[in-house]
This record gives C-alpha cells, sequence and structure tokens, in this order.
C-alpha cells in the first residue's frame, strides 16, 4: 500500500459565451487589435457605472443546474482589490461570500468504479486583462497592457479536495468540460484559454484524516500539463517530507519546458485581497420560476446520453462514452443512425477513421466534410456490396478531402467491387499460373501463403474484387 | 489594535509611499476609527441581515447587447506612458 495519500482540489475558470462583457456593453470577441474591445465602463474610468448583464446570469444558473448545484436566492458581487495592471481598477469585480450557486457535484469514472466530486461553489466575475512582458515576469524592464479581455464574463468552479490523484483532477476536468460545453454556456477550449485550471494539491501519511499543507499551482494550461503538473507535484512533495522537510503554504507556476513546478513567493503578500460588496452593484434576488424554466431548457446531458446509448442502441460503455464525451460528437452520431440502422458500425467508423481524419487535420467535428447523411450512405454501398471494406477507406478519404457523395467518387473512379464471378476467375487463373511456388505452398500446408495470392488478385483488380469471392476461387482452383 | 506593521502592510497593498510620520499619524488614525466601530458593536444585531446595499434595489439587469467602443486614441489619452496600441506600466513583480 501507498504511504502518501494526494488530495488535490480544482479551481476551473470558464469563459462565457456571451456577446458582450459582463459589466458593460464592449464586445467579447476574441482577438482585435490592442486596446480596441473597450469602453470607459471596462476601462474603470471614474463616473462610470457597471450593469450587470443578465445573460451572464442566466448561463451561471444554467452551468451550476448541470453541476447538480443549489442556486442561490440571494447573491452579491464584490470587490476583490490587488494591485496587478491585469485590471485598471485596481480590483476585480467577483463573488466572496454570496456566490450564484453552492453544494454540487459531478461524476467521474475511476479504476475502481463511479466515483462523487463535490462542487462547493460556482461564482460569477470578470476576466482581466492581458500582461505582455518582454522576456519573463521577472527581467521584463516593464510591461505592455491590452484590456480587451478586461470584464469579458467567467464563472468560477472550485471543487472540493475529493480527488486523490492526477488521474481523477483530469477526469474530473474532462467530465466538467463535457458537461458545460452540453449546456452551450462555453467553448471551454483550453487552449484559447476559455477554459483554465488552478489546482490546490497537498500530501499526507495514508490513513490520516488531517490535510496536509497545500500548494497552489497556476498555469496549467491543457490537459497535458494538468496531469504532468501534478504528478511532479505529488513526488516532489513526498521526497521533502521524507527527507523530514516540510511543506511551504505557496503559490507555483508550472514551467512546461523543464518538466516543473517553482515558487511564485513574490505573489505570497499580495495575498490579501481585502474584499467587500461593490457597492456600484445592487445584489441579485433570483426567482425560483426563472431557475426552473432555465433547468427545464437544459440538454440531455453526456451521463443520461450515455447511459441511453448502452440502453438504445446496444453500444459498448467505452463507445459511449467516447461518442458523448463532447455534445456535436453525439449529434453527428445520432445524425448517422438516423438514416443508417447499423450504431455499431457507425460508432466504429466514428471513433475510427473519422476521429483519426480529424485528429490529424486538427478539425471540429462540426467543420468536418462528411456530413452524417453521407457518412451513412457510404456504410449503406458498403453493406450491399457495392464497394469493399477496403475500397470504403478510400472512398472515406476522398469524401473527406472534397466533401462529396460516396456514390459520386464510386462511380467517378470506378471503385465499384467486382462480384462477377467470371471476371475474378479469369485474374485467379492468371494469378495461380505465375505463382506456382506459392501454390505448392498451400499444397503443403502453408496457410500463409494464400494471403500473398488474395493480394495478388486484389492488385491486378485495383482492390475492387469482392475479397469472399477471391478467397473461395482460390480455395477451389487449389 | 493596528499596528504600524499593518500599516506598512496597507500601503504595501494601496501601492502608498508613506513618511515615518505619515506613519504614525495613519496608526493613530485607523485605530480611532476602530475604537468607534466597537461603540458601534454595543448595538445587538441578532436579527439584523447584513447589509448588501445601502439602496432598497434589486436585480438592475442589462440585455446581452454589444454597444459603441471608445477609440484607443481616447482610451490612451489619459494613460502616463504608452507604447504604441498599448498601455506601458512598470514590472508587476
Ligand atoms: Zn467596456
Amino acid at each position: 500500500m501507498a504511504r502518501y495519500e494526494t488530495v488535490i482540489g480544482l479551481e476551473v475558470h470558464i469563459e462565457l459565451k456571451t456577446r458582450s462583457k459582463i459589466f458593460c456593453d464592449s464586445t467579447t470577441e476574441f482577438g482585435g487589435d490592442p486596446n480596441t474591445h473597450i469602453c470607459p465602463v471596462c476601462l474603470g474610468l471614474p463616473g462610470t457605472l457597471p450593469v450587470v448583464n443578465k445573460k451572464v446570469v442566466e448561463y451561471a444558473i444554467r452551468a451550476a443546474l448541470a453541476l447538480n448545484c443549489q442556486i442561490a436566492g440571494f447573491s452579491k458581487f464584490d470587490r476583490k482589490n490587488y494591485y496587478y495592471p491585469d485590471m485598471p481598477k485596481n480590483y476585480q469585480i467577483s463573488q466572496y461570500d454570496l456566490p450564484i450557486a453552492e453544494h454540487g457535484y459531478l461524476d467521474i469514472d475511476t479504476g475502481g468504479g463511479v466515483k462523487r466530486i463535490g462542487i462547493t461553489r460556482l461564482h460569477m466575475e470578470e476576466d482581466t486583462g492581458k500582461l505582455v512582458h518582454q522576456g519573463t515576469i521577472t527581467t521584463t524592464p516593464f510591461s505592455l497592457v491590452d484590456y480587451n479581455r478586461a470584464g469579458v464574463p467567467l464563472i468560477e468552479i472550485v471543487s472540493e479536495p475529493d480527488l486523490r490523484s492526477p488521474e481523477e483532477a483530469c477526469s474530473y476536468m474532462e467530465k466538467l468540460k463535457a458537461i458545460v460545453q452540453y449546456t452551450g454556456v462555453s467553448d471551454c477550449k483550453m487552449e484559447e484559454g476559455s477554459l483554465r485550471c488552478d489546482a490546490n494539491i497537498s500530501v499526507r501519511p495514508a490513513g490520516s484524516s488531517k490535510l496536509g499543507t497545500k500548494a497552489e499551482i497556476k498555469n496549467l494550461n491543457s490537459f497535458r500539463a494538468l496531469q504532468r503538473a501534478l504528478s511532479y507535484e505529488v513526488e516532489r512533495q513526498i521526497e521533502a517530507l521524507e527527507e523530514g522537510g516540510r511543506i511551504v503554504q505557496e503559490t507555483r507556476t508550472w514551467d512546461e519546458g523543464k518538466g516543473v513546478t517553482l515558487s511564485m513567493r513574490s505573489k505570497e503578500h499580495a495575498h490579501d485581497y481585502r474584499y467587500f460588496p461593490d457597492p456600484d452593484l445592487v445584489p441579485l434576488v433570483i426567482e425560483k420560476e426563472w431557475v426552473e424554466d432555465i433547468r427545464r431548457s437544459l440538454p440531455e446531458l453526456p451521463d443520461a446520453r450515455r447511459r441511453r446509448y448502452v440502453m438504445e442502441y446496444g453500444l459498448p460503455g467505452y463507445d459511449a462514452a467516447v461518442l458523448t464525451s463532447t455534445r456535436e460528437m453525439a449529434d453527428y452520431f445520432e445524425d448517422c443512425v438516423a438514416s443508417y440502422s447499423n450504431p455499431k458500425a457507425v460508432s466504429n467508423w466514428i471513433m475510427g477513421d473519422l476521429a483519426r481524419l480529424l485528429n490529424a487535420n486538427n478539425q471540429e467535428i462540426t467543420a468536418c466534410r462528411i456530413k452524417p447523411r453521407q457518412l451513412a450512405s457510404l456504410l449503406e454501398l458498403m453493406e450491399k456490396g457495392t464497394i469493399s471494406g477496403k475500397i470504403a477507406k478510400t472512398v472515406f478519404e476522398e469524401m473527406f478531402a472534397s466533401g462529396k457523395d460516396a456514390g459520386v467518387i464510386v462511380k467517378e473512379k470506378g471503385l465499384v467491387q467486382i462480384s462477377d464471378e467470371g471476371a475474378i476467375a479469369a485474374v485467379v487463373a492468371e494469378v495461380i499460373a505465375s505463382n506456382p511456388k506459392s501454390v505448392e505452398d498451400i499444397r503443403a500446408g502453408k496457410e500463409k501463403a494464400l494471403g500473398f495470392l488474395v493480394g495478388q488478385v486484389m492488385k491486378a483488380t485495383r482492390g475492387k474484387a469482392n475479397p469472399e469471392l477471391v478467397n473461395r476461387l482460390l480455395k477451389e482452383r487449389i | 489594535m493596528i499596528s504600524k506593521k499593518d500599516v506598512d502592510q496597507v500601503a504595501l497593498l494601496g501601492r502608498l509611499e508613506l513618511t515615518g510620520e505619515e506613519k504614525e499619524m495613519f496608526t493613530r488614525q485607523l485605530n480611532d476609527i476602530l475604537e468607534h466601530f466597537r461603540f458601534l458593536e454595543r448595538l445587538d444585531t441578532t436579527d439584523v441581515q447584513p447589509t448588501a446595499h445601502v439602496l432598497p434595489l434589486k436585480n438592475v439587469l442589462r440585455e446581452d447587447w454589444p454597444g459603441q467602443h471608445m477609440s484607443r486614441e481616447d482610451a490612451l489619452a489619459n494613460c502616463p506612458d504608452r507604447d504604441e496600441d498599448y498601455f506601458k506600466v512598470p514590472r508587476i513583480v
């Protein structure tokens, strides 16, 4: 048994997909020239007043309900004071003691079955601006600031310290991402920064119920970084304890290049945020009716959809989990199955060839040129025997590149499967005549040689011969 | 009791550079303010909800419509230092 137990809690920030910012009508559009998506409110100019974007509250409630949270009847905004210039006001508007939602959970799969991870709270806040440094943050002579992102709406979701390994932390993140994506309130793209994560991590002697001293790890910008940084941190902390040392409570940053976490001691004394209610914003009183309206509008969520795929389509649990991991992929699957009713075959193609091509081309399934109905008609051509499975793969690649229908490609390229016995028999006779050595081997019981002859026939017919027929004819004639 | 060390910390967080004389003055003044609140603490507030806002207002919300931006030149006009399109600030750590 391991001598130490790891305890992890995650703080996840998710950018909400609204059109305007949380407290002003500046656009939230990504990119844009520096300091062009700003106005007097998000610049914090004297005399301006923030006004809450209703959509932000709706989206926060929507995500919270999907995460099984209780929605507060009464909620307010507070100022989090600090002196980094990433906010022009010297404070960030956030929620302190009365967040919009608390007491939620989500379920993750672990080696030992399903595990429920508690969600402490979900609150709304504004994103900060972007600092550009010359060189590193500690050596740059000065910093440049772009406030385009300042005031973009975020929700922060804080988990209970229920996670016991870096793997569980990754599962939690993946599940959280899937659920929030399903609700449609965010794209949750880690690579674009619309999903971000900080981790609190500590270790303690196995069997102990007292929490060890934790470190807060920042700059976890990908699932890979999360996994690697936490694994590194577990080892670092255990090693320190084993050597008789102790863990310092501190903020550390993940250095992706070096593969280590580094202390950010300089941030320590700034951790006194002096929260107080923002006098510019009046409280929110959330009507039950509104909450119920939002609850009714929630789509089928990943867990429910996954169970349905097993029950309704008879798919293995693994397939169901992969297909429902994003709403877009699940929609694609269901659209395919609507026109071709062999769910397992559709699942194989989506998880196999389609996923491979999408990955290789760094493409989203929504941008895929093969539409679900087109994949369905390819599978039909295969089932009817018009094309072989091997040709189908070639056609599929062509469809992926051009977006043409399978039938059109098959016709244009003359790929129709040859199932005419006479035509194949002629090729078989030729192949037998020109490969006497292999024929002898087969007669001597070397089955492998048969595969070689099948290959020769397929080559001569450019892959179009019906493989079953080829096999049968070869066996008959040898 | 607020000590001079507390004043140093608050000054640091507020980016204020204080002279020794000012530090002493603020230590005294902040303690006077605390004294006043101690006086208020004598009131029985058992059944009083904490105040979230002094105005009897709630749910002041706006629709999610993007509006006009200010020009970058206007935005940068008042800043002490700039570098082309950016606000320029001293190193932060
Ligand atoms: Zn603005």
